[in-house]
Parts: structure tokens; sequence; C-alpha cells
């Protein structure tokens, strides 16, 4: 096995694989260290194995912090325990690119998984490591796709959950957390409100919170995102990936995912992607402090559609600006009404319906487009995080509806018909 | 003013075990150097050598975070609670 330990991402401090998220020296963030040197497989042998796995995540079992592989005795068969996550489409978007003036738009519609969300992907690691781990309970602070992943892993795998959400979260998100059977706890506050809760909470029980306690694995999930678009794209690295920053976790993991895979040579490219982060103006603390230049952020009290980015005290902005500077990237913003166009313009040229989330990063990559920010010979990949049918509310009333009585005079008199040539 | 101080799990080693305790002072400032005062291996733990808070710390006055207050120069009621936290990713 490749994983290794924990350290500490500012001092380097070393700590074993337990339930552990803080450094005790320093207070900075724990993550997974890895060591493939004792790996004495070449490149070819490598990628055979990857293609030779399950169709989903846990084909990335060697670069994920389990201790045991895939969860169950068989890989193959056993990684179809729970809700595996993962494998989604890398769609080719020609007729995006052509509206933005761009030769070649990726789209990842991660909106492919179980829950409808990339969270899936986070969540199922988490979770396959506090089993490991001997814990009974899943927990987690949510702005909502969180709280659909967490409560249906639980109800997957048979562990009691909480979910912890602010209470001004969308309905369908609600919804979609509450009938999997979790004990869902809405709390009166922002999210940054019950992040601090669940902080308090964590330290006092023995539960895994995903996204606190178990969070330096939780984190390695998002990795696999990367990993899928290098492979979906024949092993090779794409020029720009524009992602969602909310706390900047899934910004930066995408880009160590990358980083993983060429040191190990598994993939080709003559230089990184760049990395161009997408929040929204509601909410943009990592692009204010991109904008003006400092390299850290200043909390903000959100507020905008975009619920699922809707962090005003994101833990990873740091490291997220570091990203976005060194690779040649940057982080924007983009108002509520872009978002909405956002979300239009993505559904109308692609198919793909994406929720607030996935319109903050259509908007973004067209502010780029229009900017003269993207060359026209790159190869842009959009990383779709989430499914339109969770925030509804956000193209109501966006088109029009023809109402007709069911007569051929009717539609004939009222619904103008596309003339074919 | 009189203000009880919760330290998080992660610094009670630092703190002789200590998970709440009662210091005085005008401003957060103030209520955390009491706090470093008995317990001097804390200081270098949370602060940054000027003074200001390490960048992942994250201090809560009757739970609102100090910097939409007015930092560490935030007056602080008697009887408040000051909470120290971790600061973490959320999603």
């Amino acid at each position: 096995m490749a994983v290794s330990h924990l350290q500490c991402k500012e001092c380097k401090a070393q700590y074993p694989l337990e339930a552990l998220y803080v450094c005790e020296q320093c207070f900075g963030p724990l993550e997974v260290a890895y060591d493939h040197s004792g790996s004495s497989l070449d490149v070819g042998e490598l990628r055979r194995r990857i293609q030779g796995g399950p169709q989903n995540i846990w084909r990335y079992a060697d670069f994920l912090p389990l201790a045991g592989g895939p969860p169950g005795p068989s890989g193959r068969l056993a990684s179809r325990v729970g809700l595996p996550a993962g494998c989604t489409p890398l769609i080719r978007a020609d007729r995006l690119a052509e509206r933005l003036g761009l030769r070649e738009v990726w789209v990842k519609n991660d909106a492919a998984n179980p829950t409808h969300s990339f969270k899936d992907r986070v969540v199922s690691v988490a979770v396959t490591r506090a089993r490991e781990l001997g814990f009974e309970t899943i927990a987690c602070a949510s702005t909502g796709n969180l709280a659909n992943s967490v409560a249906a892993h639980g109800a997957a795998l048979g562990m009691d959950s909480y979910v912890f959400i602010p209470a001004n979260l969308e309905e369908q998100k609600i919804l979609a957390t509450g009938i999997y059977g979790t004990k869902l706890v809405s709390v009166d506050g922002s999210y940054d409100d019950v992040n601090r809760l669940c902080t308090e909470l964590c330290a006092e029980r023995d539960w895994a919170f995903v996204n606190i306690n178990l969070r330096p694995y939780y984190a390695e999930g998002s990795k696999t995102l990367a990993f899928e678009i290098a492979e979906q794209l024949g092993w090779e690295l794409p020029d720009r990936c524009v992602v969602p920053v909310a706390s900047g976790s899934l910004f930066t993991k995408i880009a160590a995912g990358f980083q993983e895979w060429s040191e190990l040579g598994l993939i080709e490219g003559e230089s990184f992607p760049r990395m161009n982060g997408a929040q929204a103006e509601g909410c943009s603390p990592v692009a204010s402090a991109y904008a003006d230049g400092h390299d850290v952020c200043r909390p903000v009290k959100p507020d905008t559609i975009a619920k699922s980015l809707a962090i005003g005290n994101p833990a990873d902005g740091p490291y997220a600006l570091d990203l976005a500077r060194r690779t040649g990237g940057s982080v924007d913003a983009v108002s509520d009404e872009e978002i909405r166009a956002g979300i239009k313009l993505l559904a109308e040229t692609t198919g793909v319906f994406t929720e607030t989330a996935g319109g903050v990063t259509t908007a973004v990559l067209s502010k780029l487009a229009a900017r003269g920010d993207i060359d026209p010979d790159e190869r842009v990949v959009l990383v779709i995080t989430g499914d339109g049918l969770k925030t509804l509310d956000a193209v109501r009333d966006s088109f029009e509806t023809y109402k007709i009585g069911a007569s051929v005079e009717a539609f004939e008199n009222t619904v103008p018909e596309a003339v074919t040539v | 003013m009189t203000v009880l101080v919760k330290i998080p799990t992660q610094l009670r080693a630092a703190a002789e075990g200590t998970a709440e305790t009662e210091v005085s002072g005008e401003t957060v400032a103030e209520a955390l150097n009491g706090l470093y005062e008995r317990y001097g291996e804390l200081r270098e733990r949370i602060s940054n050598e000027d003074g200001s808070l390490r960048r992942f710390v994250n201090v809560y006055l009757a739970g609102e975070d100090i910097r939409f207050l007015d930092g560490l120069a935030t007056p602080v009621p008697d009887g408040a609670e000051l909470t120290i936290l971790p600061a973490v990713a959320g999603g």
C-alpha cells in the first residue's frame, strides 16, 4: 500500500493514519502522504491495473488513503458494496465551445453520481476509512450536496448518520436528505455557524464527521476527478480546468491528483493545467483575495443563490489562491444573474442541467473566454459538480411555456413552428 | 471582565488537559493573554510572534467569528464565552 501517514500541510509534522485533522503544533490542516516508491510496476502495468479495475472510484484505490485497498475481500465484486461513485461522463461540448469562441471544451458531468453530485466521491472514501477505523456513526456539516451523500451512504452501509444543515437550504436538498432516514438537524444559522457547531460537537463524540475529523481522507476523494479526467482524455492533461470554489478543497485536490499522476509518469502533458476557480459574487472571499493580491481570505457573510458554494470562511482559501497564481489561472466571481445565464447556456448547448454551482463554473468560463484569457487552441475542462434538479428555484420562470387547448388550431395559432429547409 | 475560554481538544495537552477556563480581560486580546499567562505553551500554538492569530485558528465570541467584530480588539462583556477552534474546510 502506498498510503503512508498524515502530515501537516504547514509545518510537515507527521501523525499516524487516524481520525485526526489538525496539527497540534501549529494548528495547520493535516493531509494524507503517500509513498509510491515501493511499487515495482512500470507505467504501462500501472495503467492496465487501473483499467482492469471496477467502473467506479475504487479503480484508483492505489492512490486513496485506505489501509485495506478497495472495500471488501475481492476488489471487483465487493467494490459494489455501498454506493460506488465516479466514472462519470466526460462530454465533448462542441456547441458550448463554439458559442464561446473556443476550440475544445469538455464537460465533466459529476451530477452523474449516485446522489447527483461530486460529494459521493469524497464521502465514499471518508466512510470507507471511517469503517476501517471502527466508527459506527457518520456525520457532516453540509451546504446540501454533502447532506444528500452522507445520508445515502449511511443508508447503503447500515450506519447511523447525523446531518447538520443551515436552515435556509433549498427544499430539494432537504427532501433528498431526509428520505434516507438520517437524523437531519436544521440549524438556525449560516453554513459557517453549522461548521463551527459541528467542530465543537466532533470533539465530544465518537462519530466520524466526514468533513471534520475524517477530512484528510475525505479530501483525497476529490483527486479521483482529476484521475478520471486524465484517463478519459487518454492519459493526458488538459490545458485548463475551471472548478467551483467553496472551501477550496475540491479545487486544490484536483490539482493534487494531476500532480501525483504526473510525477508517476502516468499522464503526459507539456505543462501543468491552468487552474481557474469559480465563485459567486455573493460569497467570494477567495476571488476577492485573488483580485486584491492577498494570500489569505477575509471571511464574508454569504448571500447568493449558489448555496452549495456559500462558505464564507474557506479554510483552504490560502492554498486555492496559491494554486491559481502558481498555474497561471485565476479565481473569478460572477453575479446571480450570470449564474442563471450559465445554467441556461450549459443546458442549451450540452443537454446537461446543472445546479447553481455549475452555473457559477459555466459563467466563469464565459467570462474568461470573453476576456480573452483563453487561447482558442486550449483544451478546457469544465467541472460540473451537481444536478440542476437540486436547485429548481434558480431556473423558475426562465423560459416560456405555450398553454393551449387540445386542438390543432390552438396549436397552430399559438406556437411558432420551426421552419425546416 | 471575566470570560470563559473554551479550549479545543487539540490544544488541551498544552493546557494541562483543561477544556475550559475563566480568565479576565477587557478585550479578546487581553483575555487570550490571560490564557497564555496560565498556559504558556498555548501562545505559540495560537498566535504569531506579532500577537496576531495564526491563520488556521478561529476565535468566536458568543458564537460570532471575531473577524466580523473588531478582531482581537473586540471588547468582551462580563460572562462572555470565547471559543477557540481550528479552521476546517467544509462542503
